[in-house]
C-alpha cells in the first residue's frame, strides 16, 4: 500500500477524501467542533458532481462523515453513487438512527468500515457527553446489526476529562463485540475560532496515564520520544494534508484536512482539480518541509512529535507549533522519563 | 468455443492511480495493484467484452503471440477470481450499454 502512497504523493493525486455531507446532527457532543446548522448543504446533484470530480482526479479512499450522515434523506443514493463510481467508502457515524435495514443497505453497498463513536461504556457517562438518552444504547445495538452482517466497525473513543478512565472499559466492550478500538485525545477548536472546548481536554496528569499504560503500546500517540532529527526527517512533509488527502464540506468548501480549516476555494464555484492544483493557499501548505518551521525544527521532540498543522494554523500561524502537541510531547518525556527511573 | 466474458465483483473499489490499477477489496481490505496488463483485462471486466477481445487487446498492444497473451490473461484471471474479486460468466453480465 505505501507504493501506492507515494505514487500519489509523486503524482499529485488526493487519494483521500473526507467529505461531510452535512453538519446537522442529532446528538449535541459537548466536544463537537461544529455548529449544527444548515447553511445551505450540497444538493443531491451537486454531491454527485463533486464525486464524479474527485473519481476523475483519482481519489479512491472516501470516508463519509458529519454531522449525522443519516440525517440526509439522500444518503443512501449517494452512498450507492460513490460504490458504483468505484470509491472505497468508510462512513462515520454517531449510528442512532442505524436500524436492521440500514445495516443490510450498508453491506449490500459495499462499505469497508463503519467507525463509531463510543465515549464511555456507561450509560450515564456517554449519554451526557452526547446530550441525547438512551444514546449509547442505540448506538452499542447498531454495532450488533452490523457486526451480524459481517462488516467492519471501528470504535472511536475520544478522551476528555469526564470520561479519561473509561478507556479500558469501551476498549473491553469493543473486544467482546468482536470490533476494533481506537482512542483519540484531540480536542479542537470549534471551527468558528471558539476554544471554550479546550478545557475539556485531558489534564496532564490524566495524559501522563494514557502515554504510560502499556495496554496502548503501538497506538501512535504513545510513542515515546526520541532526539534523533536527520537530514530525511527535516525534507519531510508534516502530513498529507494538501499533498493525497483533502477535506470537503458540506457546503462545497474545500480544506486541506476536517482539521485544517484554510479555505482554500469552493466547489459551487470552482472545479475541483483547479482548487487542488492551482489554489495558492493548497500550494502554499504544500510547499512546507519540516526544517521550514521555525521553531518545531529545532525542537528536540521533533522525531516523535505528532504536531497537527491544522491545529498549529488555528493557533495563528500554520507554520508554527501546535501547543497541544507541544504538550503531548513533553508528557510523553516525562512518562519515558519516569519508566527508565522506575 | 463460446465467448466468456469478465464481471467485476460488487464489494470492490477501484481506481487507476498513475497507470495502474489499484483495487481494494471491502470484505477483507486486502489490496490488489495491477500492472499495465493486469489494467488492460480489469477495463474490460464490464461484462460485456469476451475475453478474446481482451487477448486481441493485448497482442496487438504488447507485441505478444496469441497464445502467450492468452496463457497471461488467464493465470491473471484465475487469480482474481480465486480471490472473488472477478468471476467469469458465459453470457454477457450486462448489454454494450452498460444496462445489466
Amino acid at each position: 500500500m505505501q507504493r501506492v502512497w507515494d505514487r500519489a504523493l509523486e503524482e499529485g493525486i488526493p487519494l483521500s477524501v473526507q467529505f461531510d455531507l452535512t453538519y446537522r446532527c442529532n446528538e449535541r457532543c459537548v466536544h463537537c467542533y461544529l455548529d449544527h446548522d444548515d447553511h445551505g448543504e450540497l444538493t443531491t446533484a451537486e454531491v454527485k458532481d463533486v464525486l464524479d470530480q474527485l473519481a476523475g482526479a483519482g481519489t479512491l479512499f472516501l470516508i463519509f462523515s458529519g454531522g449525522e450522515l443519516l440525517l440526509r434523506k439522500d444518503f443512501f443514493e449517494l452512498l450507492a453513487y460513490a460504490r458504483q463510481r468505484g470509491f472505497d467508502v468508510k462512513l462515520k457515524t454517531n449510528a442512532i438512527l442505524l436500524g436492521e435495514r440500514e445495516a443490510d443497505r450498508i453491506r449490500d453497498l459495499g462499505v469497508r468500515q463503519v467507525q463509531i463513536s463510543i465515549y464511555s461504556h456507561r450509560s450515564e457517562v456517554h449519554d451526557a457527553i452526547t446530550k441525547v438518552p438512551g444514546s449509547l444504547q442505540r448506538s452499542l445495538a447498531a454495532i450488533r446489526f452490523l457486526r451480524g452482517r459481517g462488516l467492519h466497525v471501528l470504535i472511536a473513543n475520544v478522551l476528555m476529562r469526564q470520561n479519561a478512565g473509561d478507556y479500558p472499559h469501551v476498549r473491553r466492550l469493543a473486544e467482546e463485540m468482536g470490533v476494533e478500538c481506537t482512542i483519540d485525545p484531540t480536542i479542537t477548536p470549534k471551527m468558528d475560532g471558539d476554544t471554550s472546548i479546550l478545557d475539556l481536554r485531558l489534564s496532564a496528569p490524566q495524559m501522563l496515564r494514557v502515554f504510560t499504560d502499556k495496554s496502548l503500546a503501538g497506538d501512535g500517540f504513545c510513542v515515546p520520544p526520541s532526539g534523533t532529527v536527520d537530514e530525511e526527517m527535516l525534507d519531510a512533509r508534516p502530513c498529507s494534508a494538501g499533498h493525497t488527502a483533502c477535506y470537503v464540506s458540506p457546503y462545497g468548501d474545500v480544506f486541506p484536512c476536517v482539521q485544517f480549516p484554510l479555505a482554500t476555494g469552493n466547489l459551487r464555484r470552482q472545479r475541483f482539480e483547479d482548487v487542488w492544483h492551482r489554489s495558492p493557499q493548497m500550494n502554499d501548505v504544500r510547499a512546507i518541509r519540516m526544517r521550514d518551521l521555525p521553531t518545531c525544527s529545532s525542537c528536540a521532540f521533533m522525531s516523535s512529535c505528532t504536531r497537527c498543522p491544522g491545529l498549529a494554523y488555528m493557533e495563528g500561524n500554520m507554520r508554527g507549533p501546535s501547543s497541544a502537541d507541544c504538550e503531548k510531547s513533553q508528557i510523553r518525556a516525562v512518562g519515558a522519563s519516569a519508566a527508565v527511573h522506575s | 468455443m463460446s465467448p466468456t466474458y469478465l464481471v467485476r465483483a460488487t464489494k470492490i473499489a477501484a481506481r487507476k492511480v498513475a497507470g495502474e490499477m489499484v483495487i481494494l477489496d471491502a470484505e477483507d481490505s486486502s489490496l490488489y495493484v495491477l500492472n499495465a496488463v493486469g489494467t488492460a483485462v480489469w477495463e474490460a471486466a464490464d461484462g460485456a467484452t469476451p475475453i478474446s477481445s481482451v487477448v486481441e487487446a493485448i497482442c496487438h498492444e504488447y507485441d505478444v503471440d496469441a497464445e502467450t497473451a492468452a496463457r497471461d490473461v488467464d493465470a491473471f484471471v484465475a487469480g482474481l477470481v480465486a480471490h472473488r474479486v472477478l468471476r467469469v460468466v458465459d453470457q454477457p453480465a450486462v448489454d454494450r450499454e452498460g444496462r445489466s
